[in-house]
């Protein structure tokens, strides 16, 4: 199997890379790691009549510390996200997240932002983005940035709000202050395989009780959710085992998971439960 | 058509590659490296696993234009004058395969993490080696061949290795009789 013939740009720069992407037309694909746009294009689902490769554009790369916020570049990879000291310091979310993305090799290509802006509904990271509140900054023609919150960036299956010729910078996640903790729940029946659905869960704690919980939905609908109704019942519920079991009981209301081989929509309402107890309970520390 | 100049296995190549060729059909039909194999096609078995400047990477899912500039290490590149790579003796030692056809992919993607865990658990390394599928389903020696590697790499030969439950090279030869002489 091999991609149907294509025009090759690799930009070094953020500018080059928004020109190379206007210059593109109608029918560019936008490169970052290229482990899910290689298979699609090598299967034919995808045939762009020119590929911009984001591979050298090492100002993508990278975590930083900006006060409030980690910012974490589009172009950095798995690995490199993994074994990053600020992102287990403010957001190990991210990291356990990414751990169970794919396999080695995988990783050691894939992007963050990569796989953010694919914006698979059985994607690992954009619940756990959801849940904790990401902000994406967008560039567009021009150099113009702008802003996009998590709760806008997902708009359907496999599309985000991108527009034609923007470009996903960096992702900056808020630091948290208080009494966190956080965990990704995901249930998959064979190693390296996608969730057939997973919960991500940031709460926080505060004299025993459950203040505030974020709870982000993989694989539950055409884009990631939030658990609201899960959300509402554990603000102020007890920290114990049946507060929470009691509230994720919600997990899955508003959802509208699709039925294939690996599971019918109810029986991933029901998981949408069990991992949400689950990824509740871990991350209240019982 | 794209220039590249690609390091493999110690030679330098200069070729022009269309942009949609993926790095493992470059390798082998181009450059005649066809011990790297492809085996799934779509990203999953990870036979076709090479490093690419000393990382383990899926090479049907990377283009050849993408590695221009850089090093790549095949199966072919790890032995050096005739001896054997640790991780390749071990194999061969625990009889790490069956039919062979995800070894190149299975040593060069444990080369990998050994370069970064030299001494990982037994459940580190079927995590370490998940991207790799052995459809004979020969995973049982191909961990210990990762355990007697991961020893003989850091010096430690006759360490307990893995939790107790596998011993280091024990090798069942009843179920592999055509290396009953190998062993011996």
């Amino acid at each position: 199997m091999i991609p149907a013939p294509f025009a090759y740009v690799r930009p070094t720069t953020i500018d080059e890379a928004l020109q190379a992407v206007a210059d593109g037309g109608e029918d560019v694909k936008i490169m970052a790691g290229g482990q899910s746009l290689i298979p699609v294009m090598r299967l034919r689902l995808a045939a762009p009549e020119t590929v911009v490769d984001l591979g050298r554009v090492t100002e993508l790369r990278g975590v930083r510390d900006d006060g409030d916020a980690i910012v974490i570049g589009a172009m950095t990879t798995h690995h490199d996200v993994l074994v990053d000291p600020l992102v287990a310091q403010h957001a190990p979310l991210i990291a356990e997240a990414t751990e169970t993305v794919a396999d080695r090799q995988v990783r050691a290509r894939g992007t963050f932002g990569g796989a953010l802006a694919h914006a698979d509904p059985a994607g690992d990271l954009p619940a756990v983005a959801l849940a904790l509140d990401a902000e994406f900054v967008v560039a567009g023609p021009g150099g113009a940035r702008r802003t996009v919150p998590a709760a806008d960036f997902f708009v359907d299956y496999l599309t985000t709000a991108l527009g034609e010729g923007e470009l996903l910078v960096e992702v900056r996640i808020p630091k948290l202050a208080g009494q966190w903790g956080m965990h990704y729940e995901k249930f998959t029946r064979v190693a390296q395989a996608w969730p057939i659905v997973a919960v991500a869960a940031v709460v926080r704690r505060e004299n025993g009780a459950i203040a505030e919980a974020r709870i982000g939905l993989t694989n539950m609908g055409p884009t990631p959710l939030r658990a609201s109704a899960a959300e509402a019942a554990l603000a102020g519920a007890a920290a114990t085992p049946d507060g929470i079991a009691a509230a994720a009981r919600s997990a899955a209301e508003g959802t509208s998971p699709s039925s294939d081989l690996n599971a019918q929509a109810d029986y991933r309402q029901h998981l949408a439960q069990v991992l949400t107890r689950r990824a509740v309970t871990a991350a209240a520390g019982l | 058509m794209t220039q590249i100049n690609v390091r493999v296995d110690g030679v330098s190549y200069s070729d022009d590659v269309e942009p949609r060729t993926l790095l493992v059909h470059h390798l082998r039909e181009q450059l005649g490296k066809v011990g790297t194999v492809v085996g799934c096609d779509t990203s999953n078995c990870g036979a076709c696993t090479v490093h690419l400047d000393g990382v383990a990477v899926k090479s049907c899912t990377v283009l050849a234009v993408q590695a221009d500039g850089s090093e790549v290490t095949t199966i072919e590149g790890l032995a050096q004058n005739g001896t054997l790579h640790p991780m390749q003796k071990a194999f061969h030692d625990s009889h790490g395969l069956q039919c062979g056809f995800c070894t190149p992919g299975m040593i060069m993607a444990s080369i990998d993490l050994l370069t970064e865990n030299p001494s990982p658990s037994e459940t580190e390394i079927r995590e370490g080696i998940e991207g790799n599928l052995c459809r004979c389903t020969g995973y049982q020696n191909i961990v210990r061949a990762v355990q007697q590697a991961a020893a003989e790499m850091s010096g430690t030969q006759d360490r307990t290795v893995g939790n107790g439950h596998v011993s280091l090279a024990v090798v069942d030869t009843a179920a592999a009789p055509h290396v009953a002489g190998a062993q011996s």
